[in-house]
């Protein structure tokens, strides 16, 4: 690292102190913090306890971070735009419940004309009607100009009152599921460790993902339009056609994470977690990416994620009252914004 | 480059009335005027920034209406903007090369649309040296991190890199201490001597002076004279721009210096 520092310090090498070395350094590389973060918490936590290392620990740890993991990815996207979703949670249940009252016999559905359909093309319309809200986020905010926060404020709340019209408030269970419905859940085991097809998919995604934004021109003009969307259009962006495909794309991922959440929980049910939008939030800010646009890589959301869910399993293990760990996860988020606002005033 | 009858209104304010402009080839015109004269309007539509209400706009003898700025680079003409228009957290290379981005050749560029970064630094890199610009020495660089002189250096190179025709400066040296503006005229006059135009928005006389061929005073969203540094002092030129001297038709410099 020590030598893409001297190229950022240029001439003033010789005044860098300690601290302005690992400011610049993190203003490159914001996941770096998250990373160390997450080092610091595994290794302190193994210390305190040391089940937190053990393979099943571990195993229950990852596989834990899919759900909030994937919805983080969708997450990060937007709020590389410098935009925000409120209605994460809310749209991904939409899509699960779509999904699974589209699979299941008609004595199970709560939608009578739609039950019993095949399984590959109830995951499809599923991921289908995922994308579409998540293209009509999108249409809202960049056709009336909108702002993200209160656009997805009023479909979160839309979203989940349309999954409780029609697919009223019961849960589908998976024995009543065909398989390959919770087929994500499903993994293979290597050695003491068990990897699920969910987690999986959820990596692919990321590196997908990872890709196309260090690697395409809809990538950098992504982080383009977070950064400065005036900049961005004057230099000939089509700034309202990025908006809206990061906020299509996240809701494509959202529906995949609709799948895979049905895979996780073994089951289809509209109470999973009203507070997912504001978990994704929590994983991609302490992730390093900057509310602000612009700024970081997504790969910091699936360790902010990893990071709040170790937390969470080492502060159990140590006995931890459930009150405290949600206080404890608040103090991170906070230190997380407080590091984003230090690294941003990286100056020469 | 050519505007006749110009108009651009914001609301209850007219920015400009119906305004003429002429660009010959190779030469480099001033557009001076007084604060809230229409000269940041008037080369806004030339920009592609916003296309004026009404009239008419050639390029090379050909008749547009620029819609983006993306229309007016497909037409040779590129802008230096008074904010420089640069993404702060993206490195200097990409920066250069936002909105055209270069792909990799074969499959994965054309299937997977992968960037060809590597080549896109080295023609940045081929862009700086041939332009001279020696104050940018990591191209990998965060924008954010330079100076206000290296982010107009940025700027400027990159408008300077893809004109094939024109380049429109607006402001250029207004934030830039006295060497660094100097290094900017120095690339103005290079600019025409590899046979571009350039149009250059200054209010610092002294400048204007020492670049332009020809001088457009601005004046109440009009154009009220084109003069020349030779036939007009700058003395007159400030008049021309508050109204306390009007320049016959027939003195004026109209057609090429």
């Amino acid at each position: 690292m020590s030598s893409s520092n001297e190229a950022v310090g240029g001439d003033f090498d010789s005044e860098m102190t300690v601290a302005r070395r690992i400011q610049l350094t993190l203003h490159r590389f914001p996941w770096l913090s998250s990373l160390a973060v997450l080092l610091a918490v595994v290794i302190g936590f193994s210390i305190v306890n040391e089940r937190f290392l053990l393979p099943s620990t571990v195993s229950l740890m990852v596989q834990q971070t899919v759900i909030v993991g994937t919805l983080a990815l969708a997450q990060a996207l937007i709020i590389l735009t410098a935009g925000i979703d409120l209605s994460i949670g809310s749209l991904m249940i939409f899509g699960q419940m779509l999904m699974a009252n589209l699979a299941v016999s008609a004595m199970a559905s709560n939608v009578l004309p739609i039950a019993g359909q095949n399984p590959y093309l109830a995951i499809f319309l599923g991921i289908l009607a995922a994308t579409a809200f998540g293209a009509l986020n999108g249409f809202l905010i960049v056709r009336f100009g909108l702002p993200p926060f209160i656009v997805t404020l009023g479909t979160w709340s839309v979203f989940m009152g349309l999954t409780l019209i029609l697919f009223k408030a019961r849960t589908i269970q998976g024995k009543e599921m065909p398989e390959t419905m919770l087929v994500l859940g499903e993994g293979i085991s290597i050695g003491p460790f068990f990897l699920t097809f969910g987690l999986l998919l959820m990596f692919s995604l990321y590196a997908i993902v990872a890709w196309a934004l260090r690697n395409t021109a809809w990538g950098k003009h992504v982080y383009a339009v977070g950064d400065d969307p005036v900049a961005a259009k004057l230099t000939g962006i089509n700034t309202n056609g990025v908006l809206f495909s990061v906020y299509l794309v996240a809701g494509l991922i959202m529906g995949i994470a609709a799948f895979v959440t049905i895979g996780r929980v073994g089951s289809a049910s509209p109470n999973v977690d009203p507070m997912l939008n504001l978990q994704t939030i929590t994983a991609v800010v302490i992730g390093g990416v900057s509310l602000f646009g612009g700024r970081g890589a997504v790969v910091g959301a699936l360790l902010g994620a990893t990071i709040v869910v170790a937390v969470e399993m080492g502060l159990s293990l140590a006995g931890v009252d459930q009150a405290y760990r949600t206080a404890a996860i608040g103090v991170l988020v906070i230190i997380a914004v407080g590091i984003d606002q230090w690294i941003g005033k990286v100056k020469i | 480059m050519k505007g006749r009858g110009l108009t651009k209104r914001f609301g209850s304010v007219t920015a400009l009335n119906g305004t003429d402009f002429d660009l010959y080839p190779g030469e480099v015109l001033a557009v001076i005027g007084d604060n809230g004269a229409g000269k940041s309007s008037l080369i806004k539509c030339f920009a592609g920034a916003h296309p004026p209400d009404d009239g008419q706009m050639w390029v090379a003898g050909e008749e547009v209406s620029f819609k983006s700025t993306q229309d007016a680079r497909e037409h040779g003409v590129e802008t230096v903007f008074q904010t420089l228009a640069v993404s702060p957290a993206l490195d200097i290379a990409t920066n250069l090369f936002l909105g055209r981005e270069v792909r990799k050749k074969g499959f994965m560029g054309t299937f997977f649309r992968q960037l060809d970064k590597k080549g896109m630094r080295r023609m940045a890199e081929q862009y700086l040296e041939d332009l001279g610009i020696s104050t940018l020495q990591d191209i990998t660089q965060a924008v954010e991190t330079l100076s206000g002189g290296q982010r107009q250096a940025v700027a400027v190179a990159r408008a300077a890199a893809f004109g094939s025709k024109v380049i429109i400066l607006d402001e250029p040296t207004a934030a830039l201490g006295v060497r660094e503006s100097g290094k900017v005229l120095d690339l103005v006059k290079d600019l025409k001597n590899r046979g571009l135009s350039v149009v250059l928005i200054s209010h610092n006389m002294p400048q204007v002076y020492e670049v332009a061929d020809r001088i457009h005073v601005q004046r109440l969203g009009v154009r009220a004279a084109v003069v020349t540094p030779d036939t007009a002092s700058m003395n007159d030129s400030v008049g021309i721009m508050t109204g306390a001297i009007t320049v016959p038709q027939e003195e004026q410099q109209l057609s090429a210096s």
